[in-house]
């Protein structure tokens, strides 16, 4: 009988008001288990406020191999960035 | 805690000639500092070698428990039992990230625990020594860990995102743990007689299984040039050993306690002490299973595993069920 | 008997379970099934040791004798220590361990609860901060007992033997003497018999959902909390945790 727990990942809010991180995974028999498998594995020094859970499996990632069409295009949109603008010192706090 | 590499399956290091495109492309990732990521394409040898370091390295940390939680119920103060257990606590959690870092490489923890308790995956050969007295935890968090802490800080950059991430997490962590055990060897030096002499038998016992943990001298050490071209391993086995040798020779002569090394001098020209190699004849034969503690250590790591089979499969055999209702209540 | 000498026992009585108990769940850690357990059951012991710092550490301030919590902890006789029998009871398997913990935390929880009302501000203080953690060492512990009790055949079979083995232990929690009089009166400390009916409505919940059976009531099995008569368990606990104090008399570590 294969009883291995399935994998999850943990997602912690550092402290109020930042986003859920990332912070690594765990063995857990379900959710419930895993929340607080998180609380003890992750958050033994002061680390957290908020735990999310997910099971490793129910993850859809994007490809490697799709990396140049996925992000090369946002690379020539300069004008997004705040930086693309000269305005002059004059003009104040923007 | 670290694992020294002792068997390597990786083939010698490919000139650019000899590597595939895929190859040279991944090579040329890793020296320009980027990180590999699971999902990303590596070669074969690149897999199996993280795997198995990786597993080591975790296998470590786990049987690394054992040798300290001996002495968790006998701590002679509520402080010192309440530090040591949420040390060896934080071993379990660092064998439980490096687990998980391996994992991304599509091995499972249970297989890999099935590899450490029949003994075809190594951990480190320190743990097969015994822990005697108290002062022998002061050895361990001074001397192992500082050890570890020494292969553990460069590996925070290795060429493996899942890898270098539970490093920076080990390392952050641990790095009370030689505080800790300096602190009870302090103690221990400015106590009485016994304590004093305690805390000598220990560096006595500790300190050429700690030089053996950095691994057999470079020119002994089989393919570590292509782990190094890799950057899963990121100094030689020398290099480390020095730099250890070097920090801590002050350090004992700061506790009045004598490091067991008639050799032992400064060596002004290479600005390091030259020292004693540890007896590597000894060194092989604990890999080999015989040091004082392989047998009790693996007959825990099974009993362990054994014992528990039956909690793993009835959380899971619950969880299921809670499954099945839900599923059927909708 | 004076208020004091009332208030110390009662002191020991909080900081001798919480010592005995966190010394038993220490024992687990390297051996657990699974590596999250093993975290977790150092967690819940670190929390305990904690407590028991803090506790004893009144106690010794109220005997006024100039001696601190780890002289309490680690010089007292077998005869002097305070503990519900339940708490020296051995770890057994993991679901024994398990299920001490819960049949524990579920009177823990109730106890410090009320008293964090107390009269006396430090304990309430001491309340205050143990609470947080009881109520999640008993979610933990209660999730577990019903997971396991509600798993495989051999799981629920284990978790039944376990409690049948420590609920004889449980009634012990809720006998009252002198000494609980004497606190009840200066409003330091809730009547034990007062949580009865509360414990037992979490238990029937807990143990419902586990699938398991409480055992017909047997006559409460007690000793520990006045020391009368504690079990033959104990000698060897202390044997081990008191070892260095006694090897290496005034000794600093």
């Amino acid at each position: 009988m294969k009883t291995e727990w399935p994998l999850w990942e943990i997602f912690i809010r550092g402290q109020h008001g930042l986003s859920h991180r990332h912070v690594g995974s765990l063995h857990a028999p379900d959710a419930e288990m895993a929340i607080k498998n998180a609380r003890d594995v992750y958050t033994r020094r002061n680390e957290g406020v908020s735990i999310w859970v997910v099971e490793a499996a129910q993850i859809t990632a994007s490809s490697p191999s799709d990396k140049g069409p996925m992000y090369e295009p946002s690379e020539s949109k300069v004008y997004r960035h705040p930086s693309f603008y000269d305005i002059p010192e004059d003009v104040g706090a923007m | 805690m670290y694992a020294q590499m002792v068997r390597s399956t990786g083939t010698g290091l490919k000139s650019a000639d000899e590597m595939s495109a895929k190859e040279r492309a991944f090579q040329a990732r890793i020296d320009a500092g980027e990180k590999i990521e699971p999902k990303d394409w590596m070669p074969e040898g690149y897999r199996k070698t993280l795997i198995r370091q990786i597993g080591q390295h975790a296998h470590s940390e786990i049987v690394g428990q054992l040798p300290e939680g001996n002495w968790i119920t006998r701590a002679p103060t509520l402080e010192r039992k309440a530090i040591l257990l949420a040390k060896v606590q934080d071993e379990a959690g660092h064998g439980l990230y490096l687990y998980c870092a391996a994992e991304t490489l599509g091995v499972s923890r249970d297989e890999m625990t099935e590899m450490l308790l029949d003994g075809r995956m190594k951990y480190s050969s320190i743990f097969n020594y015994p822990t005697l007295t108290w002062a022998d935890m002061g050895a361990v968090g001074w001397l192992v860990d500082g050890a570890a802490i020494m292969n553990q800080v460069p590996l925070q950059r290795t060429s493996f995102g899942p890898y270098s991430r539970a490093m920076i997490r080990v390392c952050k962590e641990e790095s009370f743990h030689q505080r800790q055990g300096f602190d009870i060897m302090m103690k221990m030096a400015q106590g009485n007689a016994q304590q004093k002499a305690m805390a000598q038998d220990a560096l006595n016992r500790f300190w050429y299984p700690a030089l053996m943990m950095f691994g057999p001298s470079d020119k002994d050490s089989v393919h570590s040039a292509q782990s190094m071209a890799w950057k899963i391993k990121m100094n030689t086995n020398d290099e480390l050993r020095q730099k250890f040798v070097d920090q801590t020779v002050p350090q004992a002569e700061y506790l009045g306690l004598t490091v067991p090394d008639e050799n032992l001098t400064w060596n002004e020209e290479k600005g390091g002490y030259d020292f004693s190699e540890p007896d590597w004849e000894e060194f092989f034969e604990v890999i080999k299973g015989n040091g004082p503690c392989n047998t009790d250590r693996l007959a825990a790591r099974n009993k362990a595993w054994d014992d528990g089979a039956w909690v793993r499969e009835g959380m899971m055999a619950h969880a299921e069920k809670k499954r099945a209702r839900k599923m059927a209540a909708e | 008997m004076s208020r004091d000498a009332a208030f110390y026992e009662f002191l020991l009585r909080m900081g001798d379970n919480t010592l005995i108990l966190g010394h038993r769940v220490s024992e687990w850690c390297g051996h657990a099934p699974v590596l999250e357990e093993d975290i977790a059951l150092a967690n819940t012991a670190l929390d305990l040791i904690g407590q028991t710092q803090m506790w004893l550490g009144l106690a010794a301030e109220v005997q006024g004798e100039g001696k601190s919590a780890d002289d309490l902890a680690f010089l007292r006789d077998a005869w002097d220590f305070r503990n519900l029998l339940l708490v020296e009871m051995p770890n057994g398997d993991f679901g024994q361990t398990l299920m001490r913990q819960f049949l524990f935390d579920a009177w823990h929880v109730l106890q410090l609860r009320a008293l964090t009302g107390s009269s006396d501000e430090r304990v309430a203080a001491i309340a205050a901060k143990a609470v947080k953690e009881a109520t999640y060492h008993l979610e933990r512990s209660a999730e577990t007992v019903v997971g396991l009790g509600d798993g495989t055949a051999e799981s629920h079979a284990r978790m039944q033997a376990a409690l049948d083995y420590l609920y004889p232990y449980v009634g012990e929690m809720f006998l009252s003497d002198a000494v609980d009089a004497a606190l009840v009166e200066a409003g330091i400390a809730p009547d034990p018999a007062s949580l009865r009916a509360d414990y037992d409505e979490t238990l029937a919940r807990v143990l419902g959902e586990a699938t398991l059976t409480l055992p017909e009531a047997r006559r409460a099995r007690g000793g520990g909390r006045d020391g009368k008569m504690h079990t033959e368990h104990l000698g060897h606990l202390l044997t081990t945790m008191q070892w260095m104090q006694r090897a290496y008399p005034g000794a600093t570590w």
